[in-house]
Parts: C-alpha cells; structure tokens; sequence
C-alpha cells in the first residue's frame, strides 16, 4: 500500500482527525499526525489486518528551528511489506508526546534516546530516563540551541 | 616496603647494576591491561594477534587493573567512561605507566570539535608516558610506542629524582 | 652419610628457600605507596556497592566430608598394594572386606542424596515497575511443583 491509500484510510478510520501529507525530498511522503492521538493510530496500523504494522523500525527525534521539534517514526510491515512514515510535531518550549511503548515495545529504548538528547517527554512510558548520557548531565545536546557546559565533574569538556 | 624504592641520594656501581637488572626486568614483562574503547582496541587486538605477535616482547593482556603494569587506552574516551578511567588508573600498583592510543585518546580525534560527550584527551584525567598518533594506529605503530616506553622504563633509576 | 630422611629434608627446605626468598625479594623491591582510592574494591572501574564477602554453597561441607573418608581409605590402600606381592590370601581376603564395609556407607551416602547437589526450585522474577511485563501464568505460586 502506498502512503496515500494508508493516509485514505486512516481518514476512513479516524474522522475527526486531521491529517497531513508531508512531501520531503524525492522519497515518499510521510504522513503528519497529532500529537496527542498516535497511540490510537499507532495501534490501528498494527493491529489492522490490511496494513499489519508490526515493526517500529526507527523513531527518532527532530528539532527544526523555529520553536518546533518533532518526532519522526519509520514503521515496516514484514507480512505485507511495506512501509511508512509517521511524523509528530510538537513545540519547543512543552514538548510532549503520547509513548508508544505498548504498541512496539522496540520503542521504550528509542524513545529514551529521544528524552535524553532532546528532552521530548513521552507520556505513558514506563521508564523514562537518560539513556546514553550520564545520569547527571544536564541538558539535551541534540537541540539546536544546546550549549556545551565548561566542565563535568572536575573535567573540561571543550576542547 | 620498598626498601629500594627511591630512597639513594646518589648512585654508585652497584645500583646501576641493579637499575640495569629491575629495568631489564620490568620492561621485559609489561603486562598491559586491555582498555579498548573503541576501533583502536581491534588494532590493538591485530597487534597481539599471531601476524604482529607481542607475546614475543612479554607482553600479553590482563583483564585486572592490580596485575598489570601499563594502561593502553585505546579508543574515544567518553566523559562517562572518564569517571571509571580514573578510578581502574588508581587501582594500578606502582610501577605503571600509561599509552595513549590513537587520536581519540590523544586529544579528542575527530570529535574535538562537536563531540559534547568526549573527553578530549585522556590526559584530562590521567598521566600519559606515550602517545601513539593514528586513526587508528597501524600495529606497527602501537608495537613503536610500547617499544619507546621500553626506553623511557630503561633509563629510570632508583636514584631518587631531584 | 644422610639418612633418607635427611635428604627429604634438606629439599624441603631449599624448596621453602625458594619460595621465601622469591616473596622477600619482591617485598624489598617493590614500591609501596598505598592511599585510599587505590585501596578500594575492584568493581570494573565503577564505585563498589556492597559488601565483598560472600555465602558459601553449604554441600560443598558435605562433599568434602565424603571426600575425606574415602581419600582415608585410598591412604589405607597404598602400603596395601606395595606389599601385596608378599603377602597370602589372608591379606587379600582381609582388604576385601574393609573396601566392602566402606562400600555399604558409599551406597548408603548415595541413595540418602548426599552425593547430590540440590537444584532448588526457579525463582520467576517479578518486575513491580520498569522494564518488562507482568506475565501472570509465571508468577510464582502458580509454577507447578516449586
């Protein structure tokens, strides 16, 4: 199924729910979802017999400047083979997001990366805490706006 | 106790001779702890491998930082690697050294510039003897620095240092 | 001029020679700087949390127990067989009995369990929050024959 006809029916599906087709580049066009409902989608792909999402393969964080960040997730089908693009887009400042953790269970690591590097909150994940970094290091690096701090722990960290 | 231990204040025929035989021993013996990081730790491995062996030199790897001799860091140093760096540097005993190998470890590598998460350097935290450069080094790099600290332990003496 | 034991003797004591004067030699050479943080426990570089002392396995008591009786026997067994070519029946006859009689405490020790180490039953871990997920058909009072 190409992003369109899944787009079709998730509209089908979902009517009060506005979705979006987003063009990016030469490759397919990923499909823009609300915040606050892609853990019913999610679970609708998944568990739709047409569509059987049953692989979360990447989510990943984004931070566009201009007070957006977003969160993007790559899904594959193994039995029906094929795949699509989700994107989530939440503002800068209260970034939150629903956590599909209980959709794909792969998700509970990458979307402690996601916390850890932009500080994207996951509502519903059952551990949500730093993952790569430090326990004490503060603030999220990936972001646009990051700093680097003059030492951590006794050590200079710039060069 | 360490009778011998830097305690002369000037040396004579018979502590050289001893310097001779502790350093020829010492150096003939080096036991390194693995500390592979990172890409550098699987040079490090060819170079105890059977092509560039350093068994031959004495040289062969302990898992514990109380029976080893030198500290080879090979590979990014991340600053919360860093923490346990220094603490397994500690629990070394006297006499160690340390090898720097590789650009991460030397000064940062190709992360210098953006790398929030890398120490640049491990001289940051713990006193290095030798320096390897490379990304990574070739074996016969490593086997040049682990034979320079054979000289560097060569000339040291039981003559205590001013 | 040595008796033989005299001989046994003077080896015992360049092997004692050997390993002392290896230890007294090192102990003289080394350096010795200790200070705290070298002293601390080896824990793969991160700060230790715990006590380092640990509880023994108590079958390894009983184990060796066995193992000492019939470590004894074998013992009795050695002048045995080096002179066994000199003696009759009687000797033979007599040995017979003694490994018989320790035989029957061998079978007894081993029908009773002793000789066994006692697997005990699987513990199911139960996850009260974090990672992972509470599979109720593993919970722990329901595992048949735990």
């Amino acid at each position: 199924m190409i992003p369109q006809e899944i787009l079709d029916t998730l509209i089908k599906q979902f009517p009060g729910v506005t979705f979006e087709l987003k063009k990016a580049g030469s490759g397919d066009p990923s499909i823009l979802v609300p915040p606050d409902r892609i853990l019913d989608v999610s679970r609708f792909l998944r568990d739709d017999d047409r569509m059987a999402f049953d692989s979360l393969m990447c989510l990943s964080g984004v931070d566009y400047t201009g007070g957006r960040m977003g969160v993007v997730y790559h899904l594959d089908s193994m039995t029906k083979r094929h795949k699509v693009t989700l994107k989530v887009e939440v503002s800068d400042d209260q970034p939150e997001c629903q956590s599909v953790e209980s959709v794909w269970k792969t998700a509970n690591w990458h979307e402690r990366e996601a916390f850890d590097l932009f500080g994207i909150r996951f509502a519903g994940h059952p551990d949500l805490r730093r993952i790569l970094l430090p326990d004490d290091w503060v603030g999220h690096p990936l972001r646009k706006d990051y700093e680097l701090p003059e030492y951590y722990r006794g050590m200079k960290v710039p060069y | 106790m360490g009778l011998l231990d830097q305690r002369f204040e000037n040396g004579n025929i018979v502590i050289s001779s001893i310097d001779s035989l502790l350093n020829w021993a010492r150096l003939s013996s080096l036991w390194p702890m693995q500390f592979g990081l990172a890409c550098c730790a699987i040079e490090m491995m060819a170079t105890g491998a059977s092509h560039y062996d350093l068994d031959r030199f004495g040289i062969f790897f302990r898992g514990t930082p109380r029976q080893s001799d030198v500290m080879i860091v090979a590979g990014t140093v991340t600053l919360k690697m860093a923490d346990r760096i220094k603490i397994l540097y500690d629990q070394m005993s006297e006499p160690r050294y340390v090898v720097s190998m590789g650009s991460c470890s030397n000064c940062g590598g190709p992360y210098w510039e953006h790398g929030y998460h890398v120490l640049k350097g491990v001289d940051r935290v713990i006193p290095v003897d030798v320096y390897v450069p490379g990304c990574p080094p070739r074996p016969e790099a490593l086997m040049e620095g682990l034979m320079k600290l054979q000289e560097k332990i060569r000339n040291e003496s039981l003559v205590k240092t001013a | 001029m040595l008796t033989e034991f005299g001989r046994v003797l003077i080896f015992f004591i360049i092997g004692a020679v050997f390993v002392a004067g290896g230890l007294v030699t090192a102990w003289l050479i080394r350096p010795n700087r200790p200070y705290p943080s070298k002293l601390t426990t080896y824990e793969c570089g991160e700060v230790p949390i715990g006590d380092t002392r640990v509880r023994f396995n108590i079958r390894f008591y009983v184990i060796a127990l066995i193992f000492l009786i019939f470590d004894v026997e074998v013992v009795f067994l050695f002048p045995w067989a080096l002179v066994y070519s000199q003696l009759g029946w009687f000797a033979f006859v007599e040995m017979v009995i003694f490994i018989v009689i320790l035989f029957v405490g061998y079978a007894y020790v081993w029908r009773k369990g002793d000789l066994d180490w006692d697997r005990p039953a699987p513990k199911i871990p139960t996850f009260e929050k974090g990672v992972g997920v509470r599979e109720d058909h593993l919970l722990e009072e329901q595992v048949v024959g735990s």
